[in-house]
């Protein structure tokens, strides 16, 4: 297959996307250890950090990697029925009730982490 | 006016004349009934009888006759020429495959790896038929029915870039079929399968693109039965890991 294989078809373009987005979360976490790292540092270290992350080129990098965490979790999510073939009695659960019942969940998550954090 | 005509660029290639394929356009006359088998058939049978191709059903049954189409793995008889009209239209041998000649690939890699996961019913204390029909209620034959319906087509194995990239990789269709005899109530012999599936070129090898399953002409959804394999062979993992002295 030539090198550009994933570029000539819009299915396998969609999918390289989606793996592309984990380099992105894998660099946010890295930034959140270093986080960290800083925090048990002490005051100084801390805020000079941050206004590391504040700089334009780390805002950027903040919004895209925001984008990519969205786009991977919305596709992976509806995929979710592909892997789970779940039956109540005689009847297997739609699809639409387990992709709904995971984006709930993201939901519930969320709004639980942002409520402890903020 | 004259009768409308749509063209049909198709790969050529004959080992014992030339040693790089080729395209080869025809002209064939435009019918919106016709399918884009009916047109080789057409070239087959009044403009080129050296064309070399594979078919047989002409109704989607038999699996035999797909192609490349534009660039899309179709059954070259469900594939209309008003799609396409008043374009032309690309036909090539399926992709991934080695090409025998013309529109005719080379399938045994495909054969072999069907016949690797054993897709029969397997047990030892096979009832005599005296005995009569051993029978299945609504919902065990709907456990595995969708995936008995595979017409070994092949279209999975053009679409799936992990196979073009890694010939090894068991590929769709026979996983697909590994899980229609897996999910069988009658069948004994998951255990003989998983060594194949959970190899280093079984299930762990898809990374679930899943254009196997968007052009598969059964709607078998390989893609589906190979996630659906790679959670029970984590479960399996788990309850020996977890449960030493339990019987799965």
């Amino acid at each position: 297959m030539p090198g550009n294989w994933w570029l000539i078809n819009r299915a396998y373009f969609i999918f390289m996307i989606r793996e592309l987005t984990s380099v992105f979360i894998a660099i946010y976490l890295v930034l959140l250890l270093i986080l960290i790292n800083r925090i048990a540092a002490g005051p100084d270290a801390y805020r000079a950090y941050l206004a590391f992350l504040a700089t334009p080129v780390m805002r950027a990098f903040h919004i895209v990697a925001l984008a990519a965490a969205l786009f991977h979790s919305i596709t992976w999510f509806t995929l979710a029925p592909k892997g789970l073939a779940v039956r109540l009695g005689e009847r297997r659960i739609p699809d639409a009730v387990i992709i709904g019942s995971n984006f709930a969940a993201w939901i519930v998550v969320s709004v639980l982490l942002a409520w402890i954090i903020l | 006016m004259a009768d409308p005509t749509i063209t049909l660029e198709i790969f050529r290639y004959r080992a014992e004349q030339e040693t790089e394929p080729s395209y080869q356009r025809y002209d064939v006359p435009y019918r919106d009934d016709w399918v884009v088998l009916d047109a080789i058939n057409y070239i087959k049978d009044r403009l080129d009888g050296t064309l070399s191709y594979r078919w047989s059903c002409r109704m989607g049954v038999c699996g035999s006759c797909g192609m490349m189409v534009n660039g899309v793995p179709r059954l070259s008889c469900a594939a209309f020429l008003k799609e396409y009209y008043p374009d032309p239209i690309r036909v090539e041998p399926l992709a991934n495959f080695p090409v025998e000649r013309d529109l005719v690939i080379v399938m045994d890699d495909f054969m072999e790896k069907l016949g690797s996961v054993k897709p029969w019913v397997i047990r030892d204390d096979t009832p005599p038929l005296s005995q009569g029909e051993r029978r299945q209620t609504p919902a065990q034959l709907d456990a595995f029915k969708q995936y008995s319906m595979c017409i070994n087509c092949m279209l999975c194995y053009a679409a799936c870039p992990v196979y073009g990239l890694e010939p090894r990789f068991l590929g769709p269709a026979a996983i697909a079929l590994a899980q229609r005899y897996n999910l069988d109530s009658r069948d004994r012999g998951r255990s003989e399968r998983q060594a194949v599936l959970t190899s280093e070129e079984g299930i762990w090898e898809c990374t679930l693109v899943g254009e196997c399953t968007v052009v598969c002409p059964a709607h078998v959804d390989p893609a589906g039965a190979i996630q659906r394999a790679k959670v029970s062979a984590t479960v399996d993992y788990y309850k020996d890991a977890l449960l030493p002295w339990g019987k799965r």
